[in-house]
């Protein structure tokens, strides 16, 4: 082949524009979820003022919740109490479940063709909507639990934070799997080689070395099933049992922020809905905090190697 | 010819029903370095996979004939895997550190079988017959990728020989190494192979008679249909041998570098 000499072409003005055109529209699309982020943000906190002017902080752990004219106290502690718990109880569940998952997908336990059908049919739980969830628990999981509880003689009304908990960490349960099998397929293959290379069990080389390995990967996992556990409205609002009390036991009716929006929303007036405004900030904040945690759990183990 | 410590006899290695390398049969001295030689897609890795039965990740993997560590049957059904890799280890061509400290990288192997005695003192002899202890005997808990790519390589032969095999293969460790570690490696090859007896899968035949004691020329042959190539044992004798005077025309083609 006779060697050409270097080329001489420089870009034309009309193709330089072009790449800064390219650059400023993505920035402005960058731009635009920033600026509708505190558009949100704002509205919820204007419509909110006249509540946090007259409850101040104090909202956060008054747990009466009283919309009859003349004596209002709104006070946001027991569905504070109900998000939290609620989701750490699927989370709880949904973890080791979907971790499990995880791994039996992304190993060769089983052959190639029947691992794709159940990824599939994982994925396929993330896109039932969410009132499905709550009709199958109503119709489904609750006379289930009533059954099963009778066994042991327990009495069990039915709507309660056990039978929320349980749809929750069904919700989630695909999300945790997927990324955690995501984080799990991309890890180099000489990782696990060199692990049985040296003698170990597959058991030793999950835990010792695969899940070390992708634990950044699986810990965002969760933390966006968490958040999505925060969030979830519908299903819980059918299965809660929308009681504005903190009861210790898991079998008794609770409520969580955004059920207690949804419900109460069309028929609250005036102060209300200052503040239900002012528990939507909270419930804001609140996955602000998860978020912020989630991201600095993740940095810490991704220092540690 | 000195102890045998591996004895491949007949082999066929298969994938599925395609045929890898076929009828293999070598010995391997003990406390020598033996390399494996040959072109692309002659099965020389194959072959030292099999060794240690990595090969056996591989679903549809299968082998035919037999395989002996001394005089015992690696494939015999109540011969556990894991067993079968602590006592004849690994090293990748690619450096393969895990994810976790320096300190952990070398203790992961004894770990899991369950040594008890001194781990400092064994990540430490570990280390110093890698020649690796006095460039990162200050830093141990740090990360394993902190290092250079050529202390990657040896800090995985300090992790494969902290397990005490007795046999180390070496998959072309040097192939993703610049010259001056790769001399390094060498050297301690020639080091290691005093207690251990060691196979190297090599591209680079100067390599092989740097290190080598005995050479094993694998060739590879177009099977007439099939559309693939197997790969079989051509030439196995000491290295001095078969790089100045081979009894195969292909070999001699090959070492002296007119094909592959």
């Amino acid at each position: 082949m006779p060697s050409s000499p270097p080329s001489k072409r420089q870009r034309t003005p009309f193709e330089k524009g072009l790449d800064r055109l390219f650059e400023g529209t993505t920035m402005g699309f960058a731009l635009f979820i920033l600026l509708l982020l505190l558009a949100i943000g704002l509205l919820i906190l204007v419509q909110a003022w006249p509540a946090v002017q007259r409850f101040g902080l104090s909202f956060l752990w008054t747990s009466s919740w009283n919309p009859v004219e003349g004596r209002e106290v709104f006070g946001v502690l027991p569905m504070v109490y109900g998000t939290l718990v609620s989701s750490a109880i699927a989370l709880l569940l949904a973890v080791p479940l979907g971790l499990g998952t995880a791994l039996f997908l992304s190993e060769n336990f089983i052959p190639l063709k029947i691992r794709t059908v159940l990824v599939f049919m994982v994925e396929l739980l993330a896109a039932i909507p969410s009132v499905v969830y709550g009709l199958w628990g109503i119709f489904v999981l609750i006379p289930a639990l009533k059954w099963f509880l009778g066994l042991f003689g327990v009495s069990f009304a039915g709507p309660s934070m056990l039978a929320a908990s349980l749809v929750l960490a069904i919700m989630i349960l695909p999300i945790i799997t997927a990324i955690s099998r995501d984080s799990l397929a991309a890890l180099p293959p000489e990782l696990r080689q060199g692990s049985y290379g040296l003698g170990a069990t597959r058991w030793g080389t999950i835990f010792r070395v695969l899940i070390p390995a992708a634990i950044s990967g699986i810990v965002g996992g969760v933390m966006l099933a968490l958040g999505r556990a925060m969030g979830e409205t519908m299903a819980v609002t059918m299965l809660i049992g929308n009681s504005n009390t903190i009861n210790p036991s898991l079998l008794a009716p609770s409520n969580t922020i955004s059920s207690l929006l949804a419900n109460q929303f069309a028929e609250a007036k005036g102060i209300q809905v200052a503040s239900l405004m002012y528990a939507a900030f909270v419930l804001v904040i609140l996955t602000l905090i998860v978020n912020i945690l989630a991201d600095w759990i993740v940095r810490k183990l991704q220092a540690k190697y | 010819m000195t102890d045998v410590v591996l004895r491949a006899k007949e082999c066929d290695i298969y994938y599925g029903s395609y045929k890898a390398v076929r009828d293999v049969s070598i010995d391997i001295p003990k406390n020598k370095i033996t390399a494996f030689i040959g072109p692309s897609g002659c099965g020389k890795s194959t072959v030292l996979r099999c060794f240690n039965r990595l090969n056996d990740l591989i679903e549809s993997f299968r082998l035919k004939g037999k395989m002996t560590y001394h005089g015992q049957d690696l494939y015999a059904p109540d011969v556990d895997p894991v067993e079968v890799r602590r006592r004849i280890g690994m090293v990748f061509q690619k450096p393969n550190p895990f994810p976790k400290t320096i300190y952990d990288n070398i203790a992961y192997g004894p770990r899991i079988s369950g040594f008890k005695g001194d781990m400092d003192e064994l990540v430490e002899t570990s280390l110093r017959r890698a020649v690796l202890w006095d460039e990162v005997k200050d830093k141990l808990q740090e990360s394993g990728f902190s290092l250079s790519g050529g202390q990657q390589q040896r800090l995985c032969i300090a992790r494969t020989i902290a397990v005490q095999p007795e046999v180390v293969l070496m998959d072309e460790p040097c192939a993703a190494l610049d010259p001056i570690s790769t001399l390094k490696i060498e050297d301690l090859m020639k080091e290691l192979v005093q207690n251990y007896t060691i196979i190297i899968v090599t591209h680079n035949m100067q390599q092989a008679t740097r290190v080598a004691d005995y050479t094993a020329f694998y060739n590879a042959q177009v099977v007439e249909g099939a559309g693939g190539k197997v790969g079989y044992l051509a030439e196995f004798d000491s290295t001095e041998k078969i790089f100045s005077d081979p009894e195969q025309e292909s070999t001699r083609d090959y070492v002296t570098g007119r094909f592959g």
